[in-house]
Order: C-alpha cells, then sequence, then structure tokens
C-alpha cells in the first residue's frame, strides 16, 4: 500500500542499510523524554536521509536514518518512542528496552546511545539517565536546550556531570545546532571502536524505581553544580493571554478560523494557477504529438489523471504548515487544554482534540497522533470518528460538485457566499458525525472509566523554519508518491478499461467499455442515490482514495470530447440531478475511501476487525444519509 | 489540621487536603497519591512525587483542566484525578 508513513515504512527496515551489505553499519539509538527535542536533534544529524517505520507487531513507530558523518562506516540512527522510564509498561517503554537490550529481530542491538535530555528541567530528566547508564553500552548523555538554560540564567558544570555519570556529556542547542559536532565526534569514535566511558563517581542506583531514580538524579545534578534556570517568563506571559478566562477562547476560536479561512483562500490563487498550468500543458502536448494510443493514454489517462490531484498539494501544505507552528510553539498543548472540557462531553479527551484537528488534513497521521492518548479505548475511539474530519482528499470532490452545482451568490459580506456555506455545511456535517459516533461508541462498545487526563505543558518556543521545512517536504513527498502510485494506477487502469474492448482498432464509446459495463452493473444499487453508472465508476476508483474520483470522471467526461476542468462542471450539471450532487456530497462526507486509512487503523489497532467495523459502519452510513437526501430533495426541489 | 493557614481553606478542614483544593497560586507539599497503581507511576514520571511541591497555576477556562507547577515543569490534571492528590497537612502556603 502506497500512502502516508506509516505502511511505507513497514518495508524500511529490511531494505535499509540496517541489515547486511559488506561494512555493517554503525547502529546508534536515540532515547529520551518527550518534549526533550529528540526529533529535533535526529533531524539535525540525518536531514533529509530518513525514514518513518513501524515495528512489525506492535503499534510502535520509530524513525531510522543515516548520519552525515565523515566516517567509512554507516552511521545509522535509531529514534526511539519518548519514554520517561524503562519500566516496561507501556508498548513504547516495552520496544524502547528490548531495542536497547537487543531483543528485537528486526533492529540489531544499538552499539552506542545518545540520551538527550532537557537541560531547563536537568534534576526531573536525569531521572532517565539511571536505566539508560545501567544497560552499560556508550553512552553519549546530552543536554538540550543549552541556550535555553543560558537565557535564563541557570548553570551546569558538563565535565562534572561526565565524572558523576561515567559517560561523556554534551551540552547543545539541537534547534540552533549549536554544540551538535559534539554528537558527531561521539558517533564517529564509537564507530570506530573508542570508548569514552569511565567509572562513575556516582554509584547507579539499584533498585530503579521512581523515588529511587528521582533522589539520585538530584545528587548527580548537585554533584555537577546544576543550578536550574529561572522560570520562563515569556511563557507565563503568554499563559496569562492564551489562558486567560475571556480571551483564551476566542483566540482557540480565532485559530480555528483563521486556519480554515487560510486554507481555503490562502490556497487558492496557487491552486487557480497550477490548474491553468497543467491544462495549457495539457493542450500544448496535444498539439505537438500525432493522434496515438500513447498519446491518449498520457494526456487523457496520466496527465488529466494525475494533475487533478496535484493541483490541491498546496492546500494540503498550507494545512500541514499551520500544524507544525501549532505544536511546534507549544500552543497546541494549551489548544487540547482549553479543549477537554467539550471533549468530555462527547466521552473523549483533550488529547483527541490533536489527531482531530489533523485529521483535517488526513486522517492517516492523525491516527497515527492517537498514540499520546493513554487509554486505549479512548483511543480506539477517536480512530474510530478521526475518518468523518473532512480531510484534505475529500476537497477536490467537493469543490468540483460545489462548483458545478451551487450558484455563487453572496450571504454574509463579500468573502462568504453560498459555495463557502456549502462547504462549512459538509465540514460541519462531517464533524457531527464524528462527535455522535464518539458518544455511540463511548456510550456502549468502548465504555470505560474515565481516564486520567495528563498532559504537559510545554514552554512556548518560536517555531524553526528547519523543522517546519523538514515536515512540508516530508508531506509533499508522501502526497506525491500516493498521486504517483495510487492514484496513477487508478488513472492508468482506468484509461485502459475504458480504452477496450477496441472496436475495428478504434475505441469504444465509453458506455459500451468494460469500465462502461462495471459502471452499468453497480447502477442499481446507486441509482436510488441519484447516481449514474459514470458515477458509479467514480465510486469504484474512490475506494482506493476519495480524490481518484475527480481523475476519474475527468477521464470518462474527457473520453466525450469534453475539455477539463469547466468543461467538467458543465457536463457534471447535465448528466446529474441537483439531489443526485447533494446526495454524492452527503455520501464523500461519511463514506470510508482510503486504502490508506484502512491500512494505518489495522496497523495501529493490531487486526482486521476495527478498519472492517469502520469500513461497513461508514459505509452504511454514507448509502442511507445519501439515499434520505436524494429522495428528500426529488420531493422538494 | 491547623487552622492558621488559610481562613478560606475551614471548609475543607475535616478532610485532608488535596491538590484539587489548591487555588490559584497556592502551594502545598504533596504527602502521597491515591489512586490506581499505574496513574499513580505516571503522574510521579511527570514529577508528582511525595515530597515534592504542587503549585496551581492557570486553568482552562471554567476551571478545568487546571494546570499544576511541580518538579520544573507544568502538568495539566483534571480536578477528579488532582483530588486524589493527597498534600501534607498544614503545608498548604501561598506559592507566589
Amino acid at each position: 500500500m502506497s500512502d502516508c508513513h506509516g505502511c511505507s515504512g513497514c518495508a524500511v527496515l529490511t531494505a535499509s542499510p540496517v541489515n547486511g551489505r559488506a561494512a555493517p553499519s554503525h547502529i546508534v539509538a536515540i532515547v529520551g523524554p518527550p518534549n526533550s527535542g529528540k526529533s529535533t536533534l535526529f533531524n539535525r544529524l540525518t536531514g533529509l536521509r530518513q525514514k518513518v517505520a513501524n515495528f512489525p507487531g506492535v503499534t510502535v513507530e520509530h524513525r531510522i536514518g543515516k548520519a552525515k558523518t565523515k566516517h567509512d562506516r554507516d552511521v545509522v540512527l535509531v529514534d526511539l518512542p519518548g519514554v520517561y522510564s524503562l519500566h516496561p509498561r507501556s508498548e513504547d517503554e516495552q520496544v524502547t528496552h528490548d531495542v536497547l537490550v537487543g531483543a528485537r529481530d528486526d533492529v540489531p542491538k544499538p552499539e552506542a546511545v545518545l540520551l538527550i535530555l532537557d537541560c531547563t528541567n536537568l534534576s526531573r530528566h536525569l531521572l532517565l539517565a539511571a536505566p539508560i547508564l545501567s544497560l552499560k553500552l556508550p553512552t553519549l548523555v546530552i543536554l538540550n536546550m543549552a541556550d535555553d538554560l543560558h537565557g535564563r540564567g541557570g548553570k551546569i558544570d558538563t565535565a562534572a556531570l561526565s565524572a558523576q555519570l561515567g559517560s561523556p556529556v554534551a551540552l547543545i542547542s539541537a534547534a540552533k545546532g549549536q554544540g551538535v559536532e559534539k554528537v558527531f565526534q561521539f558517533m564517529e569514535g564509537t564507530a570506530a571502536g573508542a570508548s569514552a566511558a569511565k567509572a562513575p563517581l556516582m554509584e547507579l542506583p539499584v533498585l530503579q524505581d521512581i523515588p529511587t531514580c528521582r533522589t539520585w538524579a538530584s545528587a548527580a545534578a548537585n554533584g555537577a553544580g546544576y543550578h536550574p534556570p529561572a522560570p520562563p517568563i515569556w511563557t507565563r506571559r503568554l499563559d496569562a493571554i492564551f489562558l486567560h478566562p475571556i480571551a483564551g477562547p476566542l483566540i482557540f476560536l480565532a485559530v480555528v478560523i483563521g486556519v480554515f479561512q487560510t486554507i481555503f483562500f490562502g490556497a487558492k490563487p496557487i491552486m487557480d494557477w497550477m490548474q491553468t498550468m497543467i491544462q495549457v500543458s495539457g493542450q500544448w502536448m496535444n498539439m505537438q504529438f500525432p493522434d496515438s494510443i500513447i498519446k491518449s493514454l498520457f494526456i487523457e489517462g496520466v496527465w488529466t489523471g494525475v494533475g487533478s490531484v496535484i493541483v490541491f498539494l498546496p492546500q494540503i501544505l498550507l494545512l500541514f504548515l499551520f500544524i507544525g507552528v501549532l505544536e511546534d510553539s507549544g500552543y497546541l498543548a494549551r489548544a487540547a487544554l482549553i479543549a477537554d472540557r467539550t471533549m468530555r462531553k462527547f466521552g473523549l479527551q483533550g488529547k483527541s482534540f490533536i489527531p482531530l484537528l489533523s485529521a483535517y488534513a488526513c486522517a492517516v497521521p492523525a491516527i497515527m497522533a492517537t498514540r499520546t492518548i493513554e487509554s486505549k479505548r479512548d483511543r480506539l475511539a477517536t480512530i474510530m470518528i478521526a475518518p468523518f474530519m473532512t480531510c484534505s482528499a475529500r476537497l477536490p470532490v467537493y469543490t468540483l460538485i460545489i462548483a458545478a452545482f451551487i450558484a455563487p451568490k453572496p450571504l454574509l459580506g463579500p468573502f462568504f457566499g453560498t459555495q463557502a456555506a456549502a462547504m462549512l455545511a459538509l465540514y460541519v456535517i462531517g464533524f457531527l458525525a464524528a462527535i455522535g459516533t464518539a458518544r455511540l461508541l463511548k456510550s456502549t462498545i468502548l465504555k470505560s472509566t474515565r481516564t486520567p487526563f495528563m498532559l504537559e505543558m510545554p514552554p512556548y518556543r518560536w517555531p524553526t523554519l528547519r523543522s517546519l521545512g523538514l515536515r512540508l517536504v516530508d508531506r509533499s513527498r508522501v502526497f506525491l508518491r500516493r498521486a504517483g502510485t495510487v492514484i496513477l494506477t487508478a488513472a492508468v487502469v482506468l484509461w485502459i478499461v475504458a480504452h477496450v474492448p477496441t472496436h475495428n482498432g478504434k475505441a469504444p464509446a465509453i458506455e459500451n467499455s468494460f469500465a462502461g459495463m462495471i459502471g452499468r452493473t453497480v447502477e442499481p444499487v446507486i441509482k436510488p442515490l441519484g447516481f449514474n453508472w459514470k458515477i458509479g465508476i467514480g465510486l469504484i476508483t474512490s475506494l482506493a482514495a476519495r480524490e481518484a474520483i475527480v481523475a476519474t470522471l475527468g477521464t470518462i467526461y474527457g473520453i466525450n470530447g469534453q475539455a477539463q476542468s469547466e468543461g467538467l462542471e458543465k457536463a457534471l450539471r447535465n448528466d446529474l440531478s441537483p439531489g443526485g450532487a447533494m446526495a454524492l456530497l452527503i455520501f464523500f462526507a461519511f463514506a470510508m475511501q482510503c486504502m490508506s486509512t484502512l491500512a494505518i487503523v489495522r496497523r495501529e489497532t493490531g487486526g482486521w476487525k476495527w478498519p472492517a467495523v469502520q469500513f461497513a459502519y461508514m459505509t452504511a452510513l454514507a448509502y442511507v444519509a445519501a439515499l434520505v437526501t436524494n429522495q428528500l430533495a426529488s420531493m422538494t426541489l | 489540621m491547623q487552622m492558621s493557614f488559610n481562613k478560606r481553606r475551614l471548609e475543607h478542614a475535616s478532610h485532608p487536603a488535596t491538590a484539587g483544593q489548591l487555588r490559584r497560586g497556592e502551594a502545598g507539599i504533596l504527602d502521597r497519591l491515591d489512586l490506581p497503581e499505574d496513574v499513580d507511576r505516571r503522574l510521579m514520571e511527570l514529577g508528582f512525587l511525595p515530597g515534592h511541591k504542587v503549585t496551581r497555576a492557570r486553568s482552562a477556562p471554567g476551571g478545568d483542566p487546571r494546570v499544576f507547577r511541580v518538579d520544573g515543569s507544568e502538568v495539566a490534571l483534571r480536578l477528579e484525578t488532582a483530588l486524589h492528590l493527597i498534600l501534607k497537612s498544614s503545608s498548604v502556603r501561598n506559592g507566589l
């Protein structure tokens, strides 16, 4: 299955340089508590040479990447999940523990460890050093956020800490790149077999429960002259605004509305421009080459099909940019805090807010983001409802149908017209379906006692361009890979079935082709919804990915000799009743048409049961809702 | 329980003070955690260890969940959880 992160990552371990080849790679594990800057450091060390992978059999994900060292041996970094301790209690901790002791077959035992800690809160973060150092692997203790420590008047003597712990210590700022060379030096050293470990001044605790480790950590920090920094004044000041009883919720609403506004209106000029480019280039190619089967396949199948989906790249990137800024700045944790009360009414909790907001971009990363929810049942409920949120793959479909069937009239001022209202209504419908389903699940099969909500509030930070840039490059890759595989395959297969069986060496009329026959076979089932056989073909291709229906309809009507884009809108208007168009919108709002999502749900829930339930439930809901819509519309319109 | 520290606390005098009863800016010393073991563990990892000072900071609109400052970080908890964080008697002070 091609697509977003997760599933594509499955092959990483087997295909990665970890297994085999001449010189075995030097495996280095990165371990650290959540919010210690682990990912930032990993990105610093590997740049774009990284992949997300998951451990087979469990739902825990890790990233793997090659470090840019000067050493002859490849240095492969394994970024493990953020953990506070090594007590195998959660899956994350179990996996981290197993990888570090070499108990997993899929990852060779690391030869060295980078332990990254937030030095603005060293006494608490050092807690994790006790179990990690007890593993007796060559370990570099990395004290991250040095700039913050110094900026707020804290101090630490790294040489003294190194003596206390018996391991080298590096004070760095991963976000600013300060001191990162020390990390490279350490890895080059361990790759060559050097060990910098000495006998520690401080004995490691024997009994490693939390209070004991915490006492040990305090002693180690004090012995190294650790002076914690002053409280973060700016974080307190900003919280006074963002968590203000009145201003707070208003800002929260403004942020959510602002995100949507920008996605719709901000991305439009770029999208229009890209659409024009694809059309113009298609027409240009059409004139350059003589008529042939190949030309038809390329222009009508590949170019039009894939092009109609690529147009949505700017919009998707803009949405991910927003989520990136909110997350990296620390605001998302405050948003989860504000949302908790409301989410609780639907049986969920504040932590579900982050995945659900991401689901407006794409359900796949959203479902992966549910990992922060400790309660298994809350997490499952969030996974089940995430695909109802209006993801960006629905946008192409909504945009096309709305543009074709709803005449633009101003409703409230020049910026909010009938078309925007229709779009907003679809977002609301999806959201209502999500919370309704959440209530249903949480009061029946996923009933649970309330699990405690615990959320660390990180200090506010400026998001770095580097980290935002990496996210966007990553998302573009995922999107283009999907356009290049799932959508391309759907487009080519469709073109072929639309062109056979040939008639005297000529392509058949679309209704006589295989595609037409398939469409006609499903027509009786979808006729009550107001859909014709052409829509039927689109529904079948959209099972792979929602936006594929746009490419499909483009190809089908394109074959009929019509121009693209505006031509497609006109063709749809002639071919579909208004009731059928409304039913189609409703169908897409509810139906589960995304192989990538089903694949990720299977992975995250560990079996086919939940994705099967989800698919059946959403499809049934979509069918019934579309049926009702069409019947009501044909009675009233 | 001593009555001297804060008049507003009198209403709670018959019960042990918990982090849930702290008002904004007030702090107390954590005595023990009275929750299922795995929840206790997670809270301890986040800094809620017996003997540590817990300060009540801001809260979500409507007062719940609320943010606590503990061991160098800020953690948001719901009232229902905070009511199980038992404070040492007479340790409640204005923390500012």
